[in-house]
Order: structure tokens, then C-alpha cells, then sequence
């Protein structure tokens, strides 16, 4: 038995360090390659370990005016939330380590935290620039939320209609059972919408531009994270490089699961692990690309109207339309 | 229940407005302000504008040094607007001792004057879409920008502060062997219009962002006497080029832009000012070309030698006022000159930003705090240009003056410095 425990927390471990640092190294082809599409030449692919040393070794200021304990703790919770999901999350392809403990519903609450913990630390940093962008969160989260849950619960209903009395909650149970080769021609449209709705949430969960409002460097210095600085800020920083790799791994897991080493004949062993966790890092950062770089060096960022409104009619609509397909294909 | 109850509208709580600061340090700000914004929620129900923080008492400054070196320190009131305040001023000490500009100087100056707008247009096109959050349209835009940057070099030998104008003419000539430099950089500009208005006024989501957004109607700029691109955006056909001629623009047809030319109603939002500086390019770029194939042949300066143009100007007594439309709108310089003395006796620079700052009190009202930076940047701001007053007591307290003590101590300035 505590055999087992070690090898869980050696397990763990791994995952902890090899995730923060794929996040990091993702970071930093963002910024390179969102640089060389905007005619410049960019920072190192190391920036972003760079800037974490740099962040922990400066001084880590707390306003006058926070209330010092909630803004010290919400980096903190951040951080460990996005540590969590990556023990629900088939990383590599391999089992998730927390796999048999939680599912999909888990996933959707803890992706939830780390926003609710910067809207916290804003709330309490005591400033306006942090309370607009907290409350521009708040109402980010409420837009994006829904064609989110939308789009998860709509894939596990799916496959618990094929598969009656199977964990279809499970990401392991979903991963290994593609839907693409389950549904018909309408449930493969609807799946192409829910996938579309996906890919348009995950900026927004990322924060990132046109959804960058709750930071939105021009408008309001860097909202929730304008007080922030030091340790807490590094902290709130690896939880972002995180959470692109959990969105990335949830988006290839969901959508994605298909390993190539059974295609090139190499099913098992080290080789076949090796290409399938090669195989595994390319669908994510082909995800990110398209999800991440390429919207961000190419739109303006929205205002949180226009945001809002955007999720609630549009996306919401594309997910119920996907929903909806996906319930016609299982009646014809 | 009583009346008073009953009355109640909504929105007249007190309590639900709340109070966002924003400058004098600020990302949305490229030089220092502070605006002190009322919110209810995310719209602006309030807005109170404090300037003073750049100044410098560069007008005292000037006026304890000779004409020439006056002439250079004007220069530097403003880097992006480096041509401009050189060219109101050497006009308004014309004026005043009475010189001639031999016409290929005048030539030479509208060159310099019209590359110095499309320089400004394209960094403040650039500086927008920044405030936008559209990054890549900043460096794409600023890499152009470059281009007129290199000309400016090449034809000056400096990218900023060009040092061409002085009294009587300009410094340094536009050779013939250098001109086709200048058709190749305007054949890249023309080459490029059309992907800037593209990329600019027919993107959906800069679209989304500036239309109807910071909007100033057409009695609005009027009643609050905005200027240059600001006020034609909002149909105003405004432009001292058009109105009163001087220099080269004399030989040219210009006319004042406006968003009609793009084909659509005026509306004065941040939309039409974008359409209002890219045509102004364009038509900058028609100028300059008239110029350069009509370049006069003559003396750069009538009164070339440094030591008689001092002496000449030491001469002179009397004022003069000389106007140009800078790439922000008018700037107008007064000065007045005393017979014996080699200083100026009174010297007073209104920049466009000036006449434009209360324009942003009803473009910024009813608007969202997220069109602050945008709605700010509007109308190109130049604090540097503009910040001609800082109020202090003995403490270092800073003090609010209002209006009737503004207009009672403007006139016994006025009356010390006319004796």
C-alpha cells in the first residue's frame, strides 16, 4: 500500500514539474511565434522561465489598502487548482493519474477556480483597476461558462446513450472512445460546432486577446493582476502557463485521443510511448496555435459587452445547435 | 410615502456612481494627464480633465535667448510635431520683421511639413490600434511608417527635430539627386493605401471597437472650437492649408477632408477620425509630389549669412502671428519683437491640442471605460505641445483656478507684456 503512495507522489510529481514546464515552453512559442506574425523579431523561447526567476526574486508588495491574507491565498489557490486538473487530464496519453476520483464535472469546477481566485485577489487588492477587471471576469466567466458546460455534458450524454452503464464522464472512458467514428453524418456536423465552440471558449478561459478584458493592459493596467507583483504575481503566471496546456490536453483529449503509434505498428514498449507523447505534444500546440496565437495576433480585444454578447447568442447558439445535432443523430 | 419617494428615477442614487482615476502615469496614456472618471458600472457619467504635468516654461525659456537659438529650442516643445512649431514660428517672426522666403524654401518647408504629417498619421494609426488591443496592426503600421522616416533622414539627416527651417528660408536643400528617393518612398505609400484602409476601416473588429464610439457632432466641434482632424471628422471643414493659405499650399487646390470623401455621413467617432488622417496621407502624398515636380529653382535663404540675419532681427520691432496646420490641427505662435534687444519680448505657442482638449468631455461621456484609451487617443493628444500653465502655491500645493480669476489674470499678463 505505501508502496503504491510513493509511487503516486513520485507520479505526481512528474506530472507537476513536466506540465509546468511544457506551459512555460508553450508560453514561449506564443510570444515568439505571435512575434514573428507581427514583424518582429521576439523574445527567447526561455523568456518565460526568465521571467518567473526574475518575478520570485523581486519584491512582493501588498497594498495598503488589500485585505493582505485573500490576495496573499488566491495566487496560491490559483496554482493549485491548475495543479489539480493536470492529475484529471490524460497527459501523453497515458491514464490520468487521479483518473478512478473524479470526471469531466470535476474538470468543469476546478477550470472554474483559478478565474474565481483572480476575481478574489482583485476584489481584494483594493484597487479600482483590479475591481473593474474582477467584475469584468465575473461576467466573462458567466458568458463563457455555459457553451462550456454545454459542450462537455453534450459529449458524455452522447456517449452514454451508445454505451448505456459506462463511465461516460470518465475523460480515460471518453479519450478511448472517439465519437468521431461513433456518430452519424448530423452527430458529426453537431460535433464540428461543439468543437468550433470549444476552440472560441478556450481564448476567453485563457484570457487571452480578443477576451483579455478583465487584464486589458490599455484599458485598465492589467486589471485583477495591476496590484499584483513578486511571488504572487509569478505564482498567477505558471498557473496561466498551465492552464494552456490543461486547455490544449482537454481540447486533444475530447476531440483528438487517436495515438499514432498503433498506425505506425509500434503499439507498446518505450517506442511506442515515445511517438505517442511526441504525437501528443503536437495536437496540443496544434490546438493552441489555432486557438491561442493566431486569435489573438489577429483580432482587436472586445469590449465586455460585446463579449458577453458574443458567448450568450452566437456560441451558445453554435453549442445547443451541436447539442441538438447530436440528439437528432441518436433518433434517426 | 411621500412625494420625494415617489420622484425617485432611476440612476439618481448617488451611491451607484464610483470613481476610476486614470493618469498622470497611466498604459492608456503616452504622456502624462489625469482624468477622473465617474462610472456607473462601465459608462461614463463623469469625466474631469486635469493637464499641467509637462510643463516646462519653454516660452520663458525662449524668451531669454536669441531669435536662432529660440528657433531651436521651438523645435523641441514637441518630437513628433518637430516641424511644426519651427513653422509657425519662423512665420510669425517673418511676419513680424517683415522678411521675405524665397519660394523655393517655401517649397522645401510644405515638403518637410507634409512628410512630418504622414509620419504623424501613421504613429498615431499605430498608436490606436494598440489602445485597441490589435498589436499586430501597431507594428505592421509602424514598420510603414518607417519608410517616411528614412526620407525625413535622408533628406534632413534627421529622423526627428529636421533643424530645416530658419528666418529668411530653409538650412538645407532638397537636391535633384535626392528626389528620386522621395518618388520611392511615395510609390511605396501609394503602393500601401489601399491595404492600410483595408486593414484599418474594413476590419470588422476595429470596426466594432471605433465606431459610434467617442462621438463629437458637427455643433459640438464647432461650439467647442476643436480643430484639425478632430473637428473635420465631425464634417467640419476646418484646415488653415484651405482657409488661409500660406507657403506652397497657396499653389495647390486643397481642400479640407472629411469623412463624406470616404463616402460616408460624419459622425466625429473614432471611425471617421481614422478615415480623416489615412486620406490626409494620401492627400500629404499628393502634395508632396506637386512639390518636388514644381520645386522653384532660386536661394534657399534671403538673407543667408547668420550674422545679418541677427543683426536684421535685432533691427526689427513690431508682431507677428504665424499659423500652420500641424498634423493635430492649427498651432498658432504670436510673438513680438523690441527694437535693440537680440531676444524675443514676448513669445506664446497655442497647440492644436489646446483647442481640442474640451472635445473629449462630451466624446468621452456616455461612452465605456473601455473606450477610454481609444477615445483619449482620438484626438492625438500632445501634452507636451499643449501644457502651458502649471499652478502651484508656495507649499507645492497644487491649486484650481476658475474661470473669471483665469480671465482677470490672462488680462493683466496681457497687460504687463504689452507695457
Amino acid at each position: 500500500m505505501s508502496a503504491t503512495l510513493l509511487n503516486a507522489v513520485w507520479q505526481g510529481l512528474i506530472i507537476l514539474v513536466g506540465g509546468t514546464f511544457l506551459g512555460m515552453i508553450y508560453k514561449g512559442l506564443d510570444r515568439k511565434l505571435a512575434a514573428q506574425m507581427q514583424g518582429r523579431i521576439g523574445p527567447p523561447l526561455r523568456q518565460p522561465f526568465f521571467d518567473v526567476v526574475k518575478l520570485m526574486v523581486k519584491e512582493n508588495v501588498v497594498p495598503d489598502h488589500a485585505v493582505a491574507w485573500l490576495f496573499n491565498l488566491m495566487p496560491l489557490v490559483s496554482l493549485a487548482a491548475v495543479g489539480t486538473l493536470l492529475f484529471y487530464l490524460p497527459l501523453g496519453g497515458f491514464e490520468p493519474l487521479l483518473g478512478g476520483f473524479g470526471d469531466l464535472i470535476l474538470i468543469l469546477y476546478l477550470l472554474a477556480v483559478p478565474s474565481l481566485a483572480m476575481v478574489l485577489g482583485g476584489f481584494a487588492a483594493g484597487s479600482p483597476f483590479a475591481t473593474v477587471g474582477a467584475q469584468r471576469e465575473l461576467v466573462m466567466m458567466m458568458a463563457y461558462e455555459f457553451p462550456l458546460a454545454i459542450t462537455l455534458l453534450s459529449l458524455g450524454w452522447y456517449l452514454s446513450s451508445v454505451m448505456p452503464g459506462a463511465q461516460v464522464f470518465s475523460l480515460t472512458v471518453l479519450a478511448s472512445n472517439p465519437l468521431w467514428g461513433l456518430v452519424g453524418p448530423l452527430g458529426f456536423i453537431g460535433l464540428l460546432l461543439l468543437f468550433c465552440a470549444l476552440m472560441i471558449v478556450t481564448p476567453a478561459e485563457l484570457t487571452k486577446i480578443p477576451f483579455d478584458i478583465p487584464e486589458a493592459e490599455t484599458e485598465i493596467a492589467g486589471g485583477i493582476l495591476a496590484e499584483y507583483s513578486g511571488r504572487n504575481m509569478a505564482m498567477f503566471y505558471l498557473a496561466d502557463a498551465i492552464k494552456m496546456v490543461v486547455m490544449g490536453s482537454l481540447t486533444v483529449a475530447l476531440f483528438f485521443p487517436y495515438g499514432l503509434s498503433g498506425l505506425l505498428g509500434v503499439t507498446g514498449g518505450i517506442w511506442g510511448s515515445v511517438i505517442d507523447v511526441a504525437f501528443y505534444l503536437v495536437k496540443v500546440f496544434v490546438v493552441i496555435f489555432f486557438a491561442v496565437i493566431v486569435v489573438r495576433v489577429a483580432f482587436a480585444r472586445l469590449k465586455i459587452g460585446q463579449a458577453a454578447r458574443l458567448f450568450w447568442l452566437p456560441i451558445t447558439g453554435i453549442s445547443l445547435l451541436g447539442m441538438v445535432l447530436l440528439m437528432l443523430d441518436r433518433i434517426v | 410615502m411621500n412625494n420625494d419617494s415617489i420622484n425617485l428615477k432611476v440612476g439618481q442614487c448617488a451611491a451607484t456612481t464610483y470613481t476610476v482615476p486614470v493618469g498622470p502615469v497611466h498604459p492608456a496614456l503616452k504622456e502624462p494627464i489625469r482624468f477622473s472618471f465617474d462610472l456607473d458600472g462601465e459608462r461614463i457619467v463623469g469625466v474631469d480633465i486635469k493637464p499641467g504635468f509637462a510643463h516646462r516654461g519653454i516660452e520663458y525659456m525662449g524668451m531669454k535667448r536669441n531669435l536662432i537659438q529660440a528657433l531651436y529650442l521651438s523645435e523641441r516643445i514637441c518630437g513628433i510635431c518637430s516641424i511644426s512649431h519651427p513653422l509657425a514660428f519662423t512665420q510669425a517672426v517673418e511676419n513680424a520683421a517683415g522678411i521675405e522666403v524665397p519660394p523655393r524654401a517655401q517649397y522645401i518647408r510644405t515638403i518637410i511639413g507634409e512628410l512630418e504629417r504622414v509620419h504623424s498619421h501613421l504613429l498615431w494609426a499605430g498608436v490606436g490600434a494598440h489602445e485597441l488591443g490589435f498589436d499586430t496592426l501597431l507594428h505592421l503600421t509602424w514598420n510603414v511608417r518607417e519608410k517616411s522616416m528614412d526620407l525625413l533622414e535622408e533628406l534632413t539627416g534627421n529622423r526627428v527635430d529636421y533643424a530645416i527651417p530658419i528666418f529668411s528660408g530653409v538650412r538645407r536643400d532638397v537636391p535633384a539627386e535626392k528626389a528620386h528617393l522621395a518618388y520611392e518612398a511615395l510609390d511605396y505609400y501609394k503602393s500601401l493605401l489601399q491595404q492600410m484602409i483595408d486593414a484599418f476601416l474594413h476590419d470588422k473588429s476595429v470596426e466594432m471597437r471605433t465606431r459610434d464610439v467617442g462621438a463629437l457632432t458637427y455643433d459640438q466641434a464647432i461650439e467647442l472650437c476643436a480643430v484639425g482632424p478632430t473637428a473635420r471628422a465631425s464634417g467640419v471643414k476646418k484646415d488653415v492649408r484651405q482657409d488661409m493659405p500660406y507657403l506652397a499650399y497657396a499653389d495647390m487646390d486643397i481642400r479640407a477632408i472629411t469623412p463624406a470623401d470616404f463616402g460616408t455621413e460624419p459622425r466625429g467617432d473614432v471611425y471617421d477620425n481614422i478615415i480623416v488622417r489615412l486620406l490626409e496621407v494620401q492627400q500629404s502624398i499628393g502634395i508632396i509630389e506637386y512639390c518636388l515636380e514644381n520645386l522653384p529653382s532660386g536661394e534657399l535663404m534671403s538673407i543667408p549669412k547668420v550674422p545679418a540675419l541677427l543683426a536684421a532681427l535685432k533691427k526689427a520691432s513690431g508682431e507677428g502671428i504665424g499659423r500652420h496646420e500641424a498634423p493635430r490641427g492649427e498651432v498658432i505662435h504670436y510673438v513680438r519683437l523690441a527694437e535693440g534687444v537680440e531676444e524675443l519680448a514676448v513669445w506664446k505657442v497655442k497647440a492644436p491640442t489646446y483647442s481640442n482638449l474640451m472635445a473629449w468631455v462630451p466624446k468621452f461621456l456616455g461612452d465605456e471605460i473601455a473606450d477610454v484609451p481609444i477615445i483619449a487617443a482620438s484626438i492625438d493628444p500632445c501634452m507636451c505641445c499643449m501644457d502651458r500653465v502649471h499652478l502651484a502655491d508656495a507649499a507645492g500645493n497644487k491649486t484650481t483656478r476658475m474661470k473669471e480669476e483665469l480671465v482677470r489674470l490672462s488680462r493683466e499678463k496681457t497687460r504687463r507684456i504689452c507695457g
